[in-house]
């Protein structure tokens, strides 16, 4: 039994045989197999262009999660000046995770990259064949017989025929993969869209930042009702706090920061 | 002799790289009989660096078949298995 180096070489030569013995004019065949090769050139090239297409959309979301990832960086300091380690905790947790994520995205583009490259070397081969094989085609329908075409044509036509599975199972190759991968592109735009994360318009909030928010706001009534309190005792209106200092603010009794100086 | 390496082109190899090429071939054939895909990934990696390093790499423009074929180097035994299996998988 053959090895399997041979295996494969025959396979591939059965599928061009099997073109070859259909034609009634060996002739004819050259023109259907040079239509063939250009549709598949087109198709190499469309493949080329897709994988471009979703090693961007990685590129993106790898960006957005790292966004979010700082962000989260962000809101867990944030907690922490708060005396909120669980919050801090959980910021973190899901920094993590989406650390995780990232790395996993850049395998991905890693993957994707190869396949590129591949496609396009694939293209370039294929190209140069292509040329060779129309040159040979128009010599050999203009030399020679049906019946002598039939010796020649077999020699150029596997060789291309050859090239031809090739390239289409690269294509194929690179189709599954893109696919594999756009599920899980997928999955990541669902969780970026999701209320665990805030998506990238900044519409959102998420239930940390809302947490954040809550006590800085409380804070700030804090602050106000501190100042009040001094109004009424003093009789007199001291100026109002500046606006937008919610947040800021790390003492947890802020009245104790209001003191003022009756005389 | 000439190889081609799917993905990469063809290459012209001399008798004497064949025949170490053949003494791997068959740990490749027994690996994909077996499902091994560990050895299958050894005998196959050995074999395209073989083939490269030795080989001479033809113009791409070249039109003739080649003699024997090997598969990609990130082919799993299951892929090579579906391409022995039915030649109608082969595209193009």
């Amino acid at each position: 039994m053959a090895g399997l180096m041979k295996r494969m070489s025959l396979i591939f030569r059965a599928k061009a045989n099997k073109v070859l013995d259909r034609a009634e004019d060996p002739r004819e065949t050259l023109d259907y197999s040079y239509t063939k090769q250009l549709e598949l050139l087109q198709k190499v090239r469309r493949g080329v262009a897709d994988v471009t297409t979703s090693r961007k959309r990685l590129e993106l979301q790898a960006q957005q999660l790292q966004q979010q990832v700082e962000k989260l960086d962000n809101q867990a300091r944030a907690a922490l000046a708060q005396g909120r380690e669980d919050l801090a905790r959980e910021a973190l947790t899901r920094k993590s995770a989406l650390q995780n994520q990232i790395a996993d995205l850049q395998a991905q583009h890693a993957n994707l990259q190869a396949e590129e490259e591949k496609l396009t070397l694939a293209a370039q081969r294929l190209q140069a064949k292509v040329d060779a094989f129309r040159l040979k085609k128009e010599t050999i329908k203009a030399t020679y017989t049906a019946a002598e075409a039939q010796t020649r044509i077999g020699e150029a036509f596997s060789g291309i025929s050859e090239e031809m599975g090739d390239v289409g199972l690269a294509i194929q190759r690179a189709e599954d993969k893109t696919q594999a991968m756009q599920a899980r592109a997928s999955a990541i735009d669902e969780l970026l869209a999701s209320g665990a994360l805030e998506d990238v318009t900044g519409t959102t909030k998420d239930d940390i930042q809302a947490e954040l928010d809550r006590m800085a706001s409380t804070n700030q009534v804090e602050l106000e009702l501190a100042r009040m309190k001094n109004e009424l005792s003093a009789g007199k209106p001291t100026p109002a706090l500046g606006a937008g200092s919610g947040g800021e603010a790390g003492s947890a009794s802020p009245a104790a920061s209001e003191t003022e100086g009756s005389v | 002799m000439i190889i081609r390496l799917l993905g990469q082109g063809q290459f012209d190899v001399s008798e004497e790289t064949v025949a170490a090429l053949n003494e791997l071939d068959a740990a490749l054939q027994a690996a994909v009989d077996r499902g091994d895909e560990l050895a299958f990934r050894q005998a196959l990696g050995e074999m395209l660096v073989l083939v490269q390093e030795r080989g001479h790499r033809l113009p791409d423009d070249y039109l003739g078949p080649s003699d024997l074929v090997l598969p990609p180097a990130d082919a799993t035994v299951e892929e090579v298995r579906a391409l022995l299996g039915e030649e109608g998988l082969i595209p193009g």
